[in-house]
């Protein structure tokens, strides 16, 4: 469980209908780190984790797993190595959090090898490992949308994949479950060494908890890299349009976006802006 | 529980058991319930046999009036309801869970209402008769199945738009049948009746014998297929993730779903609401996952149930089954649409 397994896109052409969303992007997922993607609304992000997750065939190009072309192997196999946490997952009303989070263990069990002491142990360390063992006899749909989300990453946790791919897992979550959320990634990447690509909204968070990030922008990466060479003032101008300063965050001292919208644009700005281009 | 918290290990094998034994314990249940509605819808009514009379008979002794009642009445008709139902609670549930719905069952959005028109179709126009007519229903079926997956496709695979289509069509279908009743002679009608509501009156040891092989062949295949149902319940994507073979997994069930209450349909008619029924109440019974062994026994048990009543409500008179289920599936309906903020769960 330490990173054996490595993740990449080779020319890849994604998209739902005859316009391609993603368009020949090539990206090599770091092994054991944690990689982001960022981008704008409707830059390409979510289609491109589903591309890697296998759930969009590519128009062209491929998606390799250890150097293999994802959608030549069995797709049960691949969910032995990379678990997924979709955009928005539905559970079933009544579904319990055991019941939900043991589904995770499918792709280990078959005809003949149904739930066992192993299923057992991997559900219950990923409760554990989500603070969430209090709630296990508990059904979903009475959850709150913090532990909710907590539960669905204990599925993809019981799983047991080396690689975890997360579609925007911090939405419709208040600041504090975010950081809670990136705090369970980070550790999960630093015990086990599971490799996590993650697509996030929030460009300071992101910052602050990746390896490595990936910007994209109309489908295409316009830079990737660690936080401090890809968040920059240039960067972020061109992938979100939008003026802004960084400066180091003083607790984490990773980059941190300080946007600068039209209301503020005045002299304080353009002192800020002076003080950051000095800096 | 919270004694197990130190175990984590032993408290998620507490919970999953007690779950598992909730599940074993209504299957259980289900189980005898449909066994002893059997023997009752076959024991009583206006011709009651004794059981130890009804035991003789099985073993081949001829009582006179008894076994002609029994053999060629009573226990065909209860033969082919518990299986008829069996199959429209399995198909019901499957397509309730696949649409997320459960306004999406077979009986709902038209697909036994094509299987009906079809075979009426074959009976009043083409003169087909015995084991064509159920051919033709199965192929109603899923003409109406197709239609509805080619439409919901170009509309961006809206789950509700399939239902609003699907309820569209089994208004056309049954205006189909009607039309085509009133173009045949009294004759065909009368034979033609079974299609309009589901009945269980004309049940033969031969439409029982190809009922029990269609269902012996279908419901391995939904047993195969359930492992794929409970990822798909979970929403397309999650399912991918654990790996399952979604679009393979998709077509498969909605096929089962289809040919499943196309057999039942050809058997009985549209016996209402039964496919409608069974995977909610089931899934009340066992709250959560949906399970189709459970489905299928409540589908048998209602009508074993509907068709007690049905024999005995009017005296001197057989009603047909479907009179009765529907009288139950339609303030069920209404209740369900009045409490529409949870809809969109599935059944």
């Amino acid at each position: 469980m330490s990173g054996h397994h490595t993740l990449g896109a080779r020319d890849l052409t994604l998209g739902y209908g005859a316009a391609p969303i993603v368009e020949e992007l090539s990206l090599t997922v770091p092994r054991g780190k944690v990689t982001t993607i960022v981008g704008a609304n409707a830059c390409g992000k979510s289609t491109l984790l589903r591309g890697l997750a296998r759930l969009l065939r590519p128009a062209a190009g491929q998606v390799l797993l250890d150097g293999r072309s994802i959608h030549d192997l069995p797709t049960r196999q691949v969910a032995r190595v990379m678990g997924l946490l979709p955009q928005s997952p539905v559970a079933p009303d009544g579904l319990t959090v055991v019941d939900l989070v043991g589904r995770g263990r499918s792709p280990h069990q078959g005809w003949f090898r149904q739930w066992s002491a192993a299923d057992e142990t991997a559900v219950a360390t990923a409760l554990e490992a989500t603070g969430t063992l209090d709630l296990a006899h508990r059904t979903v749909d009475e959850l709150s949308g913090g532990q909710r989300q907590r539960v669905w990453i204990a599925m993809a946790l019981a799983q047991e994949t080396d690689v975890l791919l997360l579609d925007e897992p911090t939405t419709f979550l208040d600041v504090a479950h975010q950081v809670d959320v990136l705090d369970l990634l980070a550790d999960l990447n630093q015990r086990r060494g599971t490799t996590v690509v993650a697509v996030l909204h929030d460009l300071n968070l992101a910052a602050r908890y990746s390896d490595h990030m990936v910007a994209l922008l109309a489908g295409r990466v316009v830079a990737a890299g660690p936080p401090r060479a890809v968040v920059t003032e240039a960067t972020v101008g061109d992938v979100f349009g939008m003026r802004c300063t960084v400066i180091d965050d003083p607790v984490a001292g990773t980059p941190l976006v300080i946007p600068l919208g039209r209301k503020q644009a005045g002299p304080a700005a353009s002192r800020a802006v002076a003080a950051g281009a000095r800096a | 529980m919270s004694v197990l918290l130190d175990r984590p290990a032993a408290l998620v094998r507490s919970v999953h058991r007690a779950r598992r034994r909730r599940v074993r314990r209504t299957v259980a249940a289900l189980t005898v319930a449909v066994l002893a509605m059997f023997l009752v819808d076959v024991l009583l009514g206006t011709y009651t046999v004794t059981m130890p009379d009804f035991l003789r008979i099985l073993g081949g002794t001829e009582i006179p009036g008894a076994s002609f009642i029994v053999m060629e009445n009573k226990l065909p008709r209860a033969v082919v309801g518990l299986l008829a139902g069996a199959a429209f609670g399995v198909s019901g549930a499957v397509c309730q869970t696949l649409l997320r719905n459960p306004l999406a069952s077979p009986d709902v959005i038209g697909v036994t209402s094509g299987a009906s028109a079809a075979a009426v179709l074959g009976i009043v126009v083409l003169g087909v008769r015995g084991q064509g007519v159920s051919w033709l229903a199965l192929a109603g079926g899923l003409l109406v199945a197709l239609t509805l997956h080619v439409m919901a496709r170009g509309g961006g695979a809206s789950c509700h738009r399939l239902v609003l289509v699907g309820i569209g069509c089994a208004a056309l279908l049954q205006a189909v049948t009607s039309y085509l009743l009133t173009r045949s002679d009294i004759r065909t009608a009368s034979e033609v009746m079974v299609w309009l509501n589901g009945s269980l009156n004309d049940s033969t040891w031969e439409r029982a014998a190809h009922l029990l092989l269609a269902t012996g062949l279908l419901l391995p295949v939904a047993a195969h297929l359930a492992h794929g149902l409970r990822g798909l319940e979970l929403g397309d994507d999650a399912a991918a993730g654990l790996g399952v073979p979604v679009a393979r997994v998709r077509l498969g069930l909605l096929l089962l779903a289809v040919a499943l209450a196309a057999v039942a349909t050809a058997a009985t008619g549209p016996v209402a609401f039964v496919a409608f029924l069974s995977g909610p109440i089931a899934r009340r019974l066992l709250g959560g996952a949906v399970s189709l062994p459970a489905a299928g026994l409540v589908g048998a048990l209602v009508v074993l149930a509907a068709e007690l009543v049905a024999a005995n409500l009017v005296p001197g008179a057989v009603l047909p089954v479907g009179v009765v289920t529907g009288a139950l599936g339609a303030p069920f309906l209404l209740w369900l649409l009045v409490t529409g903020s949870r809809v969109g769960r599935g059944g």
